[in-house]
C-alpha cells in the first residue's frame, strides 16, 4: 500500500506540471499586463515595476524560475495585493474554503444518505418517488439560482440571516445549503440504487435467513457495503465543490480562495492566478488519493496494484 | 403474399432492441411527462417571440419596472431598462438551448472518435491515450474556461469550443468501455476476416452499435453544457449584451432581486424546468435501454 501510495503521488507529477505550464502559457498569451490599470504609468515607473517582478526577462527564464519557485513551494509576490505573498493570500483564503466546503460535504452526506436509503428500503413507494423527485429537483437547481432565491426569501423579506460576509457560525447557513443541496441529491441517488442493490445479494438474505433484526441487516450488514459508491464519489464530489465555491463566494461576499481567484483573474494578477489554480490541482490529486486509499479500506476486493 | 408468409413475417422481425425501450419508455410517466413539458419549453423559445409585439433588446423608459401582468403585452414585466422580459427569456431560452446542443455535439464527436479508437486499437496505443485523458480529468478545466474568457473576450464560438473541449472526456471513457466489450464479438471478427480495415471497422461496425449509450449519453450532457454555460454567464464570462442567456438573465434579475423579483424567478423557474427536464429523459432513456437497472 505504501508502495503504491509513492507510485500514484510520482504519477501526480506530470499532471501538476503540465497544468502548471497551461496555466502559465495562457497568462502570458494573454492580451493586457497586470499594470494596465486605469491610468498610464511614467515608463521609468513601469520600467522599475516589471524589473522588480522580473518580467522584463525573457519568457522561458520567467517560466525557469516561476518552475523553481513552485518546487520549493513558494507561488510568488501577488501584483494585485501589493507586499503580500501569494503563499500568504492562500494561507488566510483557504481555512475559509474549506470550512465552508466541508460543512456541505457534511450536510450532503449527513442527509443524503439517509434519504437515499429510506427511499431504497421503500422501493416504487410514496417515500421512494418524493425523495427521487425531490433529489432531482436539488440537482436541476443550480447553487447561483438557489443562493439569491434564499437570500430574497431569508435575508431580504424576513431578516432572519445575514445575506452575506463572514462572522458567526450563522453566515454559513446559507452558503452551506446552496454548495451543498446538488450534492445531496446525487448522493441520495447513488445510496438508492447501491442499496436497493445490496439488499439483494446473499450477504444481506443470509443475514436475514439468521433471523437477525430488521434494523440490524440494514444498518450492519448492508449499510457498509452500500457506502462504497459514495466513497468514489468524494473525489468528483470535491471538485464540483471547490467549482461552486467559486460562484457561492462571489454572490455571499465569503473572502475564500474562489474569490480570489475570480478577483486575479479580472485584474490579470498572474502569479494569483497561478497559484491558486496550482493549489486546486493538488488539492483535487491529493483528494482522489485519499479516497481510492480509503476505498481499498472499504472494499477488501480492491487490489491495489 | 398468402396469409402464411405474412404471419411468418411477423414472427420472424421480432424485437429489436429499439422498439424494447420505446415501449419501456412509454411505461415511464416521468419521462413522458418531462418530454411534454420540454418540448412546450422549446416550442415556446422558438416560436414564442413572434407572438409579443416586442423584442428583446428594445429599451422603452415609459415602461421601466412593470409587473408581471396583460398590461401593453408586457407579460412577465420588464426590467429597469424597460425591456420585455417575456421576449428576453425566450430569446435567452434560444441562446441557453443552442448552446447546449452545438456543444454536446462538439464533444460527442470528439469523445466517440476518440473513445472508439482507443478502444478498437487496443494495447500501447490505448494506454498513452487513456492516460493522457486521465491527466486531462485532474485538470480544474473550469478555471481556464475562466481565464479564456477574460483574457480573450466573450465570444460564443469560444464558449461552444470550450465547452465541448471538457466534455468529451466522459464520452471517451464510455465509449472505449464499450468498444472493449464490442471488439471480440463474432461479427467484428467477421468483418476483420473479410479485409474491412480499421477506420471502417469503427466507423460501420463499433459506433452504429454504441448509439444506446450516447443517446443517454446526450441527454444528460445537454443540460450540463446549460448549467455550466449559465454559470459563466452568471459570473459575467459567457454570451454578451445584446445577446442573452438564461443564465446572464439571472444575474440581472439577482441583482435587482429586492426591487424587481419577476426577473430573478423567471429565468430561474424556466432554467430548473428545462434542466429537470433532459435529467429526467436521461434516466428514463437509461433505465429504457439498460433494463437490468430496474
Amino acid at each position: 500500500m505504501l508502495g503504491y501510495t509513492l507510485r500514484r503521488l510520482a504519477g501526480a507529477v506530470p499532471t501538476l506540471f503540465i497544468l502548471l505550464t497551461l496555466a502559465f502559457v495562457m497568462m502570458r498569451a494573454a492580451p493586457g499586463g497586470p499594470f494596465d490599470g486605469d491610468r498610464e504609468l511614467p515608463p521609468q515607473v513601469r520600467a522599475n515595476l516589471e524589473a522588480k517582478y522580473h518580467l522584463d526577462e525573457p519568457l522561458y527564464v520567467q517560466y525557469g524560475r516561476y518552475l523553481w519557485d513552485v518546487a520549493r513551494f513558494d507561488f510568488g509576490p501577488s501584483f494585485q495585493y501589493r507586499d503580500v505573498s501569494v503563499n500568504d493570500l492562500i494561507a488566510s483564503g483557504f481555512p475559509v474554503s474549506a470550512t465552508l466546503g466541508a460543512a456541505s460535504l457534511a450536510f450532503a452526506l449527513i442527509l443524503g444518505v439517509p434519504l437515499g436509503m429510506a427511499a431504497a428500503l421503500r422501493q416504487n413507494g410514496a417515500i421512494d418517488y418524493t425523495a427521487m423527485t425531490a433529489a432531482m429537483l436539488g440537482i436541476s437547481i443550480p447553487n447561483f439560482v438557489l443562493a439569491p432565491l434564499m437570500i430574497l426569501v431569508f435575508a431580504v423579506y424576513n431578516d432572519w440571516l445575514p445575506a452575506g460576509g463572514l462572522g458567526g457560525p450563522q453566515h454559513y447557513v446559507m452558503p452551506v445549503i446552496a454548495l451543498g443541496t446538488a450534492m445531496m441529491a446525487y448522493v441520495a441517488r447513488l445510496a438508492r440504487a447501491s442499496m436497493i442493490e445490496v439488499m439483494r445479494s446473499n450477504h444481506v438474505r443470509t443475514a436475514r435467513a439468521k433471523g437477525l433484526s430488521a434494523a440490524r441487516v440494514v444498518w450492519v450488514h448492508a449499510l457498509p457495503a452500500a457506502l462504497t459508491p459514495i466513497v468514489s464519489f468524494l473525489g468528483p464530489a470535491a471538485a464540483g465543490i471547490i467549482t461552486g465555491s467559486v460562484v457561492i463566494e462571489t454572490i455571499f461576499g465569503i473572502p475564500g480562495l474562489g474569490q480570489f481567484f475570480v478577483s486575479g483573474a479580472l485584474n490579470r494578477d498572474y502569479t494569483l492566478v497561478m497559484g491558486v489554480v496550482l493549489f486546486y490541482g493538488i488539492l483535487i490529486v491529493g483528494f482522489n488519493l485519499l479516497v481510492d486509499l480509503l476505498y481499498g479500506w472499504l472494499d477488501p476486493r480492491v487490489a491495489y496494484r | 403474399m398468402n396469409a402464411r408468409a405474412e404471419t411468418l413475417e411477423r414472427a420472424v422481425r421480432g424485437r429489436s432492441l429499439w422498439r424494447d425501450a420505446l415501449v419501456r419508455l412509454r411505461a415511464n410517466r416521468a419521462a413522458i411527462a418531462s418530454l411534454a413539458v420540454l418540448g412546450v419549453i422549446v416550442a415556446a423559445c422558438v416560436a414564442g417571440p413572434w407572438f409579443s409585439p416586442h423584442d428583446h433588446f428594445t429599451q422603452d423608459y415609459g415602461a421601466i419596472w412593470v409587473e408581471p401582468g396583460l398590461a401593453d403585452a408586457h407579460w412577465f414585466g420588464t426590467d429597469g431598462l424597460g425591456r420585455d422580459l417575456f421576449v428576453r427569456a425566450l430569446e435567452g431560452g434560444r441562446m441557453s438551448l443552442l448552446i447546449g446542443l452545438v456543444a454536446t455535439l462538439v464533444s460527442l464527436v470528439i469523445g466517440v472518435v476518440y473513445g472508439a479508437t482507443a478502444g478498437y486499437l487496443g494495447g500501447r496505443v490505448d494506454g498513452v491515450m487513456m492516460r493522457i485523458v486521465d491527466i486531462l480529468y485532474a485538470m480544474p478545466f473550469l478555471f481556464f474556461v475562466i481565464l479564456l474568457m477574460v483574457f480573450f473576450g466573450r465570444n460564443i464560438l469560444l464558449i461552444f469550443v470550450a465547452i465541448g473541449a471538457i466534455n468529451w472526456l466522459d464520452m471517451a471513457r464510455i465509449v472505449r468501455g464499450q468498444t472493449l466489450a464490442l471488439k471480440g464479438q463474432p461479427f467484428i471478427e467477421a468483418a476483420r476476416m473479410a479485409g474491412a480495415p480499421a477506420p471502417a471497422i469503427i466507423a460501420r461496425h463499433i459506433v452504429p452499435n454504441l448509439l444506446g449509450v450516447v443517446a443517454v449519453y446526450i441527454t444528460l450532457t445537454i443540460p450540463q453544457v446549460i448549467l455550466f454555460e449559465s454559470f459563466l454567464s452568471f459570473l459575467g464570462l459567457g454570451v454578451a449584451e445584446p445577446a442573452t442567456s438564461w443564465g446572464a438573465l439571472i444575474k440581472d434579475g439577482a441583482d435587482e432581486m429586492g426591487r424587481a423579483p419577476w426577473l430573478l424567478v423567471v429565468p430561474a423557474v424556466l432554467l430548473a424546468a428545462t434542466l429537470f427536464c433532459f435529467n429526467f429523459i436521461g434516466d428514463g432513456l437509461r433505465d429504457a435501454l439498460d433494463p437490468k437497472d430496474r
